[in-house]
């Protein structure tokens, strides 16, 4: 997809007119209207889109490698099936997120080669190892519930593929959360052993799930001109009690428990949860490559991308009627 | 021919057949839905990722459904048919345990944070292999279920039915991806003609002929091994020609499976599939 020429588009400040179509815009905006790819819109607005999209596209499919690794051991047929239904959902909102972001002029290409040289981020927690199976059922019920939450309100934005996209991806999410659910109840009131497990897995898994809606308001230097715009329409802090506030009584329903360096505790008066603040610089350092299995996560990424190379170029030459000769 | 059985009609030599025969369709279906489900998540494109995994998962469905038709017949619950089997128990062919890795697959392999057969696949995996396979048996398996939707056993025809509704998507991905890879590029060609070689005696393997074929035949159960091979390889060499593809002549099949005679393959995978289930094997997971 070409990106018409930037005289054209007069989108930055500065630009011919900008200030005029920025006033239109933004009043568009704030009336909900939903932006559409051909669209007057200004750079940083379509920059700060792709940005996001581009993250949002790279966690699905980083977040496939995670979970696909426990396909082979999921210990039942419905929980094989619905393990592969899963991941296979996760690929295809990768999918559907990097058609969204080629709506804005990058292809999907550029987006996945800029991931693999490690130029373009994924989501905190898929920086971190799934070590048990529990750490699966984890992920599916409390990283998709986090995920639904921000979903949830980025389905509600200004431009209108990135919403559509969201929207049908939160209609299959709801699926995940079930299945996660489902099989954290089956661990919580397991055996010992599947108690355990999955008391050990909700304490790895907490300080990334604290971490997973971003910095707090405080730190987030984006914040206030994505809400402006209705990129976004919550504050990574109120998306996160948003979480809290649904999913903490529920897993205190299963017994399970939260590490006590977190300190958490609900205030009556404000019906909002205090907490210890996670180490923000902590999460920047991961996010940027340097988390626990970073390094194998791009690299696994990488080596699939490079494998499938002649396949993608197979089909390349089908699609545009290139064939090898028959042999005689 | 006329008889038209269900669990309670069956002769006990009947239901020793229908057993031995589900085992056969069931162990299938669960291996080949498991093997083509480890490229979940890193296939060669996403479109293709996702079409592969939804084939493996409807396989799987259709382990799931075989199972059940055993257990009505007195045989052990569905998870525990998969899951508590040892290979020596399981009647698939060797054909659907291959795995994904051509035969000179050797080297280190770096700890990648995934399972190692996972880890192994990233590294050494062909995707020729697997689209290969695919293609090989999907055409036998919907040959397989056209015959048995006029099974006798009344079961096991009204699972074909179903079966073979969806197998019609599996057979258009296969169909066409065989083409496209097949004709797309010199290297494209080269892979799935060597892919072709190598797994073609296995999948004649699929057809390996058991005691109880005639019994079988004759009581209009299930057709016999030999003729649904026939019926394939008639089916199958005009798609592979018209591909460009040389279909090996002269081949010797792998036969032993549906014995319970099996690889190391095999017994890796079973290592694979059953060790969570293991921990617990009472428990719900």
């Amino acid at each position: 997809m070409v990106q018409p020429t930037r005289e054209r588009l007069n989108d930055q400040p500065g630009d011919p007119g900008f200030e005029e179509n920025l006033a239109k815009f933004e009043a568009r905006v704030a009336r909900g209207d939903k932006v559409e790819p051909g669209d007057w819109m200004p750079d940083a607005y379509r920059q700060q889109l792709i940005r996001l999209i581009h993250v949002h596209a790279n966690s699905e499919i980083c977040g496939a490698l995670p979970e696909g690794t426990w396909i082979p051991h999921a210990p039942s047929l419905k929980r094989k099936m619905a393990l592969v239904a899963k991941v296979q959902d996760e690929v295809g909102h990768g999918q559907l997120l990097y058609r969204a972001a080629e709506t804005l002029g990058k292809s999907r290409e550029e987006m996945i080669d800029e991931l693999i040289e490690g130029k373009a981020k994924y989501s905190n927690v898929f920086h971190y190892p799934a070590e048990t199976w529990a750490d699966v059922c984890v992920i599916a019920w409390l990283i998709d519930a986090a995920a639904i939450v921000n979903q949830k309100m980025m389905a509600e934005g200004s431009y209108g593929p990135y919403a559509r996209a969201l929207k049908r991806i939160c209609y299959e999410e709801a699926f995940h959360l079930t299945h996660g659910y489902d099989m954290c109840i089956s661990m919580a009131t397991g055996t010992k052993l599947q108690r355990d497990m999955l008391q050990d897995a909700v304490n790895r898994w907490w300080k990334p799930i604290m971490m997973f809606h971003g910095p707090s308001d405080k730190e987030s230097k984006h914040t206030e001109l994505l809400m402006r715009w209705r990129i976004k329409l919550k504050t990574n802090d109120a998306q996160r009690q948003e979480f809290l506030v649904k999913y903490l009584p529920k897993m205190f329903n299963l017994g399970l428990t939260v590490p006590a360096e977190w300190d958490l505790k609900f205030d009556e008066k404000t019906r909002t949860w205090t907490y210890n603040e996670p180490d923000w610089d902590e999460f920047v350092h991961v996010v940027r490559g340097n988390g626990p299995v970073s390094a194998q996560r791009l690299e696994t990424r990488r080596l699939s991308h490079e494998h499938g190379r002649w396949v993608r170029e197979a089909l390349a030459a089908a699609a545009s009627g290139r064939r090898v000769p028959m042999p005689n | 021919m006329s008889d038209k059985y269900t669990p309670d009609t069956l002769t006990p030599e009947l239901k020793a057949a229908v057993i031995d025969l589900l085992y056969r369709l069931a162990d299938d279906s669960i291996v080949i839905g498991h093997r083509n489900s480890e490229w979940t998540g890193i296939g060669p494109i996403l479109e293709e990722d996702i079409a592969f995994s939804s084939t493996a998962q409807d396989k799987m469905g259709h382990a799931l459904a075989f199972y059940n038709l055993l257990h009505e017949l007195g045989e052990p619950k569905p998870d525990d048919l998969a899951f508590l089997r040892d290979a020596k128990d399981f009647r698939c062919c060797s054909f659907v345990a291959m795995s994904h890795l051509p035969a000179n697959a050797e080297g280190d392999v770096p700890e990648l944070m995934n399972n190692p057969t996972r880890n192994r696949l990233i590294v050494h995996g062909d995707w020729s292999i697997s689209l290969m396979r695919q293609f090989l048996f999907v055409e036998a398996d919907v040959l397989r279920m056209h015959a048995l939707e006029s099974s006798t056993y009344q079961p096991l025809a009204a699972i074909a039915r179903k079966i073979r509704g969806e197998l019609k998507y599996h057979l258009m991905h296969a169909e066409s991806m065989l083409r496209h890879l097949a004709t797309g590029t010199d290297e494209s060609r080269k892979r799935m003609q060597q892919a072709l070689n190598s797994v073609y005696p296995h999948a004649l393997g699929l057809f390996e002929p058991t005691q109880h074929d005639k019994t079988l035949a004759n009581a209009g159960i299930a057709p016999g091994e030999t003729h649904l091979r026939d019926e394939w390889i008639e089916h199958i060499t005009p798609l592979l020609a018209g591909a460009g593809l040389r279909q090996p002549t002269d081949v010797e099949p792998v036969f032993g499976g549906r014995k319970g005679r099996h690889g190391d393959e095999l017994v890796a995978l079973l290592a694979d599939m059953q060790k969570i289930y293991r921990m617990e094997p009472t428990g719900t997971w």
